[in-house]
C-alpha cells in the first residue's frame, strides 16, 4: 500500500501555545484516516498543515514526496482541501462556485463538460445548479464544498470536520460519497469530534494536547476495553439517579445513559461486583455489551468527569408540583409561503427532558423559539408554567432559562461583567443580585476566570458560564438550543451531569440537538421533519420502530434516519399520486 | 491567467449581487454631490442681523435701508437694542447694528470716532467674521455712495476680481471634493470590506488552499473595483457638469487620467486595511477613519491646509485624497496646468506603492 503522507516530529507554536506537540504519522493511499480528538487538541492546525496552509515550527510532512514547506504550490495541485465553513460563496450560484474551484485548478472543465456532470450526480446536486450557494440547506453546502474539493481528482483529501451542524441523513450521505472516493484510491483524511464516525474510519489519529495518544485502527483500540462495557437494562426507578451513583463508583471508569439503560465502563482490571450490587439495587439486569470506541476514546483520555453536579447539589429543589411545564397546541409559523412549523402539538411535563430533533431546515428551530417567547406563532397556543406566552410573554420569560447556541456571551464584557449582566437583564434586585452572581461564581468554580473574557475561555468553561448565566434568576424551565454542537465527549458528558442535577430538583428541559448520544439522555423526543411533528416517544420505542430483521438493535442514529427517509418516501409518493 | 480571469469573474459576479457596493458606487455619488452642492454651501448668505435705528435722521434711516438692501442680510429693524438683545444671545440673530441717535452728529465729527457699532456672535467664529465683515462692506458702500469714503484719498477706487471663481460659489470648489470623497469610499472601503470578507467567511481559507497565487488572488480584488471607481468617476463629472451646471475648464481625459491614478493609492490603503484587520467590522472602522473622514477633513476640500497646526499639515502628506482634490478643483476651474498635474500624479503613486509595498511584507500565502 502507498503511503501517501509522512509526518515527521511535527511542532507547531503559536506564541506561547504549543498547537502540536511532536506528531509523527504515516497516512496511506486508498484508506480512510480519522483525526479525532478533543476540542482544542490540535486538529485543525495539523489540517491545515497538511494543506499548506501553515508551517510547521519544525519538523517536516511529506505528502506524495513532496516537501509541505518547500513545495506548496505542488502541494495545492495534489490535494483537495474542504475547510471547516466549506469554503463556498454563498453569493455565487452551485455551478458559479464549481466553474471558479475548476478554473482555479486549470481545468477545461465547463457546465456543459463531463466532470460537472460526474459531480454534480455524485453529489446529487443536479436539481440545484443554479441556486445560490447561500440558499443551499447544511447538507447541501456540504456536498457541494466537497464537489469543489475533488475538482482536480486529488491524491489526497482534507476534510476538517465536515459534519458539524449537519444532521444525521446529510452526514449518511457524505459518508457513503467518501467511502466511494476511499474504495478508487484516494487517501481522504476526515477530522472530527463525532466518535461514531471515528469508528467507522479505517484508521484514527488520536490527538490530545497536540500528541498523538493513539494512531491505528479504532477496532484494536476498541479491543482493548473488551469485557469492560457494562448495559444496565429494565431499571427500577429513575435511571439518571442511577448513573450518578454508578458515576461515583471507585471502579467505574465512565457511564452514560442510553435511553432507558445506563451504559458503564468498568476501570481496567477490577471487577464487577460495586455495579452488580448497584444494578440489583435497581432491580436491573446487568449485561456486558461490546465496547463502542467511545468508551475507549474516554479511557485513553483519563475517565469521565464524576457523576455529582455541584451546581445541582447546592441548587433548592422547585417545590410547585404543576404537572405540564410546557405546552403547545397546533403551533404554527409560516414565513410568506413557506411554514416553518406546522401545527405541532405536545405537552412537557415537569422534571421532564424533551429532546427536539430534526434535519436542518426542518423547523426545530422555529418552534424553539416560540416556545421560549423569541418568535410569535402565526397561530396555535404556546404556554410557559401555564403563562400564554402570546399574552403575557415578559411573565413567561422570567420562567424560563435560555442558552443559546454558541453561547451568546459578551466577549467583550469579563465573566464577572457577564454575570452582572444577566442578572441584571433578568431583573434581580440589587441585594438579590449580588447573593446570586457570588452564588454561581463559587458553583460553577468561575473564580480563577473572573477577569478573563469568555472569548479567551476553553470551551467547557465557556459552557459552564452560559448555564450560570441562564440559571441566575432560579427558572422552572430550561431551554438548552444546540447546547453541546462542537465539544468534545468529555465536556459534554460534564455539561449532562449538570442537566441532570438540575433535573434531579425538578428543573424541566427542552434541548435541541444534532447529537443522537444526547437524544438517549431524553425522556422523550419530539422528531420533526419538513415543519411536522413526525414522532414523540421515548428514545427506545423511536428505536423499536425502526427494528427489523437486518437491524435488531438500531442505533438512534439509525432510527432518526429510517424515520425520516420513511417519512419523505410517504409524502414524496403523496405528491406523485396527486 | 485563466485562474485570474477566473477571480476577476467571481468577484464582479459578487459585486452584481452586493447591494451595498451597488449603492456605495451608484446611488451614493449623486446624493453626495447633491447634497454638496445645494445642502452644503460655505458661502454666507441671509445671515439674521438686527438692525437698531436709534435715530431719526435722514442719513441714519437711508444707512439702514441700505442694510435692509444687501443681498447677503436678513435685517430685523428696530427702534431699541433690548428688542434684539436677547434674540441675539438666543442665537436667533448673527449680529446687531447701532446706528446711535448721535449719528450724523458723529458722522460730521467723523476722523476716528465710530459711527456705528457692530456686536457679532462669535460663538460661530466663521460666521460671525463674514457677517461683521459684509456690515461693514454695506457700511463702507454707503458712505462712499454719500461721497464720504475714506479719509479722503480721492480717486482711488478698489476694484476686486476674483480668478478662476468670479461669483465665488463654493459649490464649484466642493463638487470637485466630493468627486474624491466618492472615490476614497468605494477604492478604499470597498476593497477593504470584500477582503476580509473572505477572511471572516473562510473562503479565503480554501481560495489559499488551491494553486491560485497570492499575486492573482490580489489582482482580482483590485481590477473589479478599480472599473467600478472609474466608472464612478465618470458619473460624477457627468452629473457635475451637464447637471449642475459647473464649468470644466480642462479636459476630460485629464481628468479620468487623475482619476485612475488617485485609485493605486486610495486601493492599496483598501487592501493594506483588509491585510490588518481579518473581520469586516475592524476593517470598515479602519477605512473610515483613516480613508474617510481624512478625505473630507484633511485634503483641503473643507478646510484650507495651510491654517492647520503645522503638525497636522506634515500628515495630510500622507492623505491621497489631498492631491487628488488639489488636482480636481484644478480641472474644473483652472484648466489642464500639467505641471501641477504631474506633482500630484507623482505624489499619489509614490503613496500608493508605499501602502502596496507594506501590503507585500505584510501578506503571507498561508494562514499562520
Amino acid at each position: 500500500m502507498a503511503i501517501d503522507v509522512v509526518i515527521t516530529d511535527v511542532v507547531k507554536r503559536f506564541g506561547e501555545t504549543t498547537a502540536l506537540d511532536g506528531i509523527s504519522a504515516h497516512i496511506l493511499g486508498g484508506r480512510l484516516t480519522g483525526v479525532v480528538g478533543p476540542d482544542g487538541a490540535g486538529k485543525t492546525t495539523l489540517m491545515r498543515c497538511l494543506a499548506a496552509l501553515m508551517l510547521p515550527t519544525a519538523g517536516s510532512i511529506a505528502l506524495c514526496g513532496h516537501d509541505v514547506a518547500s513545495e506548496p504550490g505542488i502541494v495545492h495541485e495534489l490535494t483537495g482541501y474542504m475547510p471547516q465553513r466549506f469554503g463556498l460563496y454563498e453569493d455565487l450560484s452551485v455551478m458559479q462556485n464549481m466553474q471558479l474551484y475548476a478554473d482555479l485548478r486549470n481545468l477545461d472543465a465547463g457546465p456543459d463538460g463531463e466532470l460537472f456532470a460526474r459531480l454534480l450526480h455524485f453529489t446529487g446536486l443536479e436539481p440545484f445548479s443554479g441556486r445560490l450557494a447561500g440558499a443551499l440547506s447544511g447538507g447541501m453546502k456540504q456536498k457541494l464544498g466537497l464537489a469543489c474539493a475533488l475538482m482536480a481528482r486529488p491524491q489526497v483529501l482534507l476534510l476538517d470536520e465536515p459534519s458539524v451542524g449537519v444532521d444525521p441523513v446529510s452526514r449518511q450521505d457524505l459518508w457513503r460519497m467518501v467511502q466511494e472516493l476511499v474504495a478508487a484510491g484516494m487517501a481522504v483524511v476526515w477530522s472530527t469530534a463525532y466518535l461514531d464516525e471515528a469508528q467507522s474510519c479505517q484508521d484514527v489519529l488520536l490527538l490530545n494536547h497536540g500528541k498523538i495518544v493513539y494512531a491505528g485502527a479504532p477496532e484494536d483500540l476498541t479491543a482493548r476495553l473488551r469485557g469492560r462495557s457494562y448495559l444496565m437494562r429494565d431499571i427500577c426507578g429513575n435511571r439518571r439517579e442511577a448513573l450518578t451513583r454508578g458515576l461515583q463508583l471507585p471502579s467505574v471508569r465512565d457511564g452514560v445513559i442510553q435511553g432507558a439503560s445506563v451504559r458503564l465502563v468498568l476501570a481496567e482490571n477490577t471487577p464487577a461486583d460495586e455495579i452488580t450490587s448497584l444494578a440489583a439495587q435497581y432491580e436491573a439486569t446487568l449485561v456486558q455489551t461490546p465496547p463502542r470506541f467511545e468508551d475507549a476514546f474516554i479511557d485513553l483520555l483519563g475517565g469521565g468527569p464524576g457523576g455529582v453536579s455541584s451546581i445541582a447539589e447546592r441548587m433548592e429543589p422547585i417545590e410547585s408540583r404543576q404537572g405540564v411545564m410546557v405546552r403547545c397546541h397546533e403551533l404554527t409559523r409560516r414565513f410568506g409561503e413557506f411554514t416553518a412549523t406546522d401545527k405541532v402539538s405536545f405537552d412537557v411535563r415537569q422534571g421532564e427532558i424533551l429532546g427536539l430533533l430534526g434535519p436542518n431546515g426542518a423547523g426545530k428551530s422555529t418552534t424553539f423559539k416560540m416556545l421560549c417567547g423569541l418568535l410569535k406563532p402565526t397561530s396555535g397556543l404556546a404556554e410557559v408554567v401555564g403563562l400564554d406566552l402570546r399574552h403575557s410573554p415578559g411573565k413567561a420569560k422570567i420562567q424560563l432559562g435560555y442558552m443559546a447556541q454558541k453561547f451568546s456571551l459578551y466577549g467583550l464584557l469579563s465573566v464577572r461583567q457577564n454575570l452582572d449582566f444577566f442578572a441584571g437583564v433578568y431583573g434581580l434586585k440589587r441585594a438579590l443580585r449580588k447573593e446570586r452572581v457570588r452564588e454561581m461564581i463559587a458553583l460553577f468554580e468561575l473564580e480563577p476566570m473572573l477577569d478573563v473574557s469568555p472569548d479567551d475561555m476553553p470551551l467547557g468553561f465557556k459552557q459552564r458560564l452560559a448555564l450560570a448565566c441562564a440559571l441566575m434568576h432560579r427558572p422552572k424551565v430550561l431551554f438548552l438550543d444546540e447546547p453541546t454542537s462542537g465539544v468534545d465527549p468529555i465536556t459534554r458528558r460534564e455539561f449532562w451531569t449538570h442537566i441532570t442535577g438540575l433535573v434531579g430538583k425538578g428543573v424541566t428541559v427542552l434541548v435541541t440537538t444534532h447529537f443522537m448520544e444526547e437524544a438517549e439522555y431524553c425522556d422523550r423526543v419530539a422528531l420533526v421533519n419538513r415543519g411536522q411533528l413526525i414522532a414523540l416517544n421515548t428514545p427506545d420505542q423511536l428505536k423499536a420502530m425502526v427494528t427489523d430483521q437486518d437491524t435488531p438493535d438500531p442505533t438512534m442514529e439509525q432510527a432518526f434516519i429510517r424515520l425520516i427517509e420513511r417519512q419523505n418516501a410517504l409524502e414524496d409518493g403523496k405528491e406523485q399520486a396527486a | 491567467m485563466k485562474r485570474l480571469v477566473a477571480l476577476v469573474r467571481k468577484e464582479s459576479y459578487q459585486v452584481l449581487r452586493d447591494p451595498a457596493a451597488l449603492l456605495i458606487t451608484f446611488v451614493l455619488p449623486p446624493i453626495l454631490l447633491f447634497l454638496f452642492a445645494f445642502a452644503v454651501s460655505l458661502d454666507v448668505k441671509d445671515v439674521k442681523v438686527g438692525v437698531v435705528l436709534e435715530s431719526d435722521g435722514t442719513q441714519a434711516r437711508e444707512l439702514a435701508a441700505s442694510f435692509a438692501a444687501t443681498p447677503y442680510l436678513k435685517v430685523t429693524p428696530v427702534r431699541h437694542r433690548n428688542e434684539v438683545e436677547s434674540k441675539l444671545v438666543s442665537g436667533e440673530l448673527a449680529a446687531i447694528a447701532v446706528i446711535p441717535s448721535d449719528f450724523e452728529a458723529r458722522l460730521l465729527e467723523g476722523q476716528g470716532g465710530a459711527a456705528i457699532q457692530i456686536i457679532a456672535d462669535a460663538s460661530n467664529p466663521n460666521t460671525s467674521t463674514f457677517t461683521a465683515a459684509y456690515l461693514q462692506g454695506a457700511f463702507a458702500n454707503w458712505m462712499s455712495s454719500e461721497g464720504m469714503g475714506g479719509s479722503g484719498a480721492a480717486g482711488i477706487q478698489l476694484q476686486q476680481r476674483f480668478w478662476f471663481n468670479a461669483e465665488l460659489e463654493s459649490r464649484r470648489t466642493l463638487v470637485p471634493g466630493a468627486i474624491a470623497v466618492v472615490m476614497t469610499m468605494i477604492g478604499t472601503l470597498l476593497t477593504a470590506l470584500v477582503v476580509s470578507r473572505e477572511w471572516e467567511r473562510g473562503t479565503m481559507e480554501a481560495l489559499l488552499a488551491t494553486p491560485a497565487t497570492l499575486g492573482e488572488i490580489i489582482l482580482s480584488k483590485l481590477l473589479p473595483y478599480f472599473v467600478l471607481g472609474f466608472v464612478a468617476t465618470a458619473g460624477c463629472a457627468f452629473l457635475a457638469v451637464q447637471v449642475l451646471g459647473l464649468p470644466m475648464v480642462g479636459s476630460f481625459p485629464a481628468l479620468m487620467l487623475i482619476s485612475a491614478i488617485f485609485l493605486v493609492p486610495a486601493l492599496g490603503q483598501g487592501l493594506l486595511i483588509s491585510t490588518v484587520s481579518k473581520n469586516q467590522f475592524m476593517a470598515a472602522q479602519l477605512a473610515v477613519m483613516t480613508g474617510y473622514l481624512p478625505s473630507f477633513l484633511l485634503s483641503g476640500f473643507l478646510f484650507e491646509i495651510q491654517s492647520m497646526p503645522w503638525v497636522i499639515q506634515k500628515i495630510t502628506y500622507l492623505i491621497p485624497a489631498r492631491y487628488f482634490v488639489s488636482s480636481l478643483q484644478t480641472v474644473f476651474l483652472a484648466g489642464d496646468v500639467w505641471p501641477l498635474f504631474l506633482r500630484d500624479i507623482a505624489s499619489m503613486l509614490a503613496v500608493g506603492a508605499l501602502f502596496f509595498g507594506i501590503t507585500r511584507l505584510k501578506s503571507k500565502r498561508r494562514l499562520d
